[in-house]
């Protein structure tokens, strides 16, 4: 795989964690998971689509992931391994098994079939309005399966390992799960077009 | 029409997840099809909207706060765990630390007795277990004058059932000392007397009391400057009898 341009955004990767282990384990942890605080918000919030929700998750992701922080290995990812925690958390929340019951189970073997991006399309025509919010209305439309693969490539920037680390699934699922979820991003950008153009 | 080969991975592309090669060779191919270019324009400035606006939501101050006081509550609350190992540790140094010297002087006193008792025996084995053989105290007393540096006091026996056999110069960890040999029965009773020191009564942890070494029965007790041991395969009572003659004669 060739290297991400962009770099992370957040925060380092769990790659020089020995050292910062080696001293006050908590004092490690503080210095891991608070620059993801923002993004662990962000991504919590677009989950639950509601900022009390988000904070409850926030919250447990913290406690759980100092509680178990013993058990993290250090070189391992810590940023896949918070955000992991935070995404189980929420499955289980009543909202997460609320989102996951009206979701249809994708079919992950079934191949990938692109769509040819003409020049006249959705996204270009309200990306030329800069209209954030229509897509922000339009990632809110997406299931949350995909909204959160979207949310962890698009936003946190993961590489397909971070977010088949971070989802528990094979690599060749985060591609699947990415082309259905553009695709449905795609769709409700259309959806929103057409309702900007009858306007 | 875009490629049907290359169209496909143009969403990897983008990622950075294709691999060196196929990003050198995605990278000539777009130079040379205008319609996969469009496309990957199209999909890069989807990604851009994307991560713009999926950075929403921020969380506030307050909740920041709440959530670093968390982390330093439970990390208080560590630190203050981490001295319970630290402590047990200290704890269980402190009590083997203990018992290693108390199990150190149990052995040093037990060897002490030990040589007592060696004494004991050794003396009954040989054929001139005295030096001095004689019933009277007043003759025994005297014969060891200017062979210790100290000097005692010897009780009168007279119808206790107890006799003088006499008594002979021994040492005890290089300091001389007396041996007296008395009888009462068929049972012998060793009395050794040495000068009090701090060396013996480190070793002699429960002073003046009567205890079992090697099935001999030994009394130990301090008196004067001096330090008395009567050692004998004779009873508890008839070693404790003699004892008590030898305390009242200043012993």
């Amino acid at each position: 795989m060739g290297n991400r341009i962009s770099g992370i955004k957040c925060a380092p990767s769990g790659l020089l964690f020995g050292a910062v282990f080696a001293r006050e384990p908590t004092a490690a942890f503080d210095e891991l998971a608070m620059p993801l605080f923002d993004c662990l918000y962000n991504f919590a919030h677009w989950l639950a689509q509601n900022r009390e929700e988000a904070e409850d998750l926030v919250q447990e992701t913290y406690a759980k992931a100092l509680k178990g922080f013993s058990s993290f290995q250090p070189g391992t990812n810590f940023r896949a391994w918070i955000f992991r925690i935070l995404r189980n958390t929420f499955l289980t929340s009543r909202s997460g098994l609320a989102a996951t019951k009206t979701v249809p189970l994708d079919d992950e073997n079934e191949p990938q079939q692109m769509l040819a991006v003409m020049h006249e399309t959705p996204e270009s025509l309200l990306l030329a309005q800069a209209d954030q919010q229509r897509v922000q209305a339009a990632l809110e439309q997406v299931p949350v399966v995909y909204r959160e693969v979207l949310l962890l490539c698009d936003v946190e920037e993961m590489s397909y390992q971070e977010i088949a680390e971070t989802l528990s699934v094979p690599i060749g699922t985060v591609m699947s799960r990415l082309h259905r979820a553009r695709k449905a991003l795609r769709a409700a950008l259309e959806s929103k077009g057409q309702e900007v153009k009858h306007a | 029409m875009p490629d049907d080969l290359w169209q496909p991975k143009l969403d990897q592309y983008l990622d950075s997840e294709l691999s060196a090669d196929e990003m050198r060779g995605m990278d000539a191919h777009l130079r040379d099809c205008p319609a996969c270019v469009s496309d990957a324009l199209h999909r890069l400035q989807l990604k851009r909207a994307v991560r713009v606006a999926g950075q929403r939501y921020a969380p506030s101050a307050e909740f920041r706060q709440r959530i670093e006081q968390q982390i330093a509550a439970k990390s208080r609350s560590r630190r203050g765990w981490l001295w319970v190992p630290a402590l047990v540790t200290v704890a269980v140094l402190l009590v083997a630390a203990v018992l290693a010297e108390r199990w150190y002087e149990a052995s040093r006193s037990q060897q002490l007795l030990a040589e007592l008792a060696d004494l004991h025996v050794a003396d009954l084995a040989s054929p001139t277990p005295v030096d001095v053989v004689s019933s009277d105290r007043h003759a025994v007393k005297p014969w060891f004058q200017g062979k210790l540096p100290f000097t005692f006091d010897l009780p009168e026996l007279e119808a206790t059932g107890y006799s003088l056999v006499g008594g002979r110069v021994t040492y005890l960890r290089h300091e001389p000392g007396a041996h007296l040999l008395y009888n009462i029965g068929a049972h012998h009773i060793s009395v050794f007397i040495f000068r009090d020191r701090a060396e013996i009564d480190r070793l002699l942890p429960t002073r003046d009391s009567t205890r079992r070494v090697l099935s001999f029965h030994v009394e130990s007790w301090a008196a004067g400057g001096l330090r008395y041991f009567a050692f004998s395969d004779a009873s508890p009572e008839a070693i404790e009898g003699l004892c008590r003659l030898l305390q009242k004669a200043g012993g």
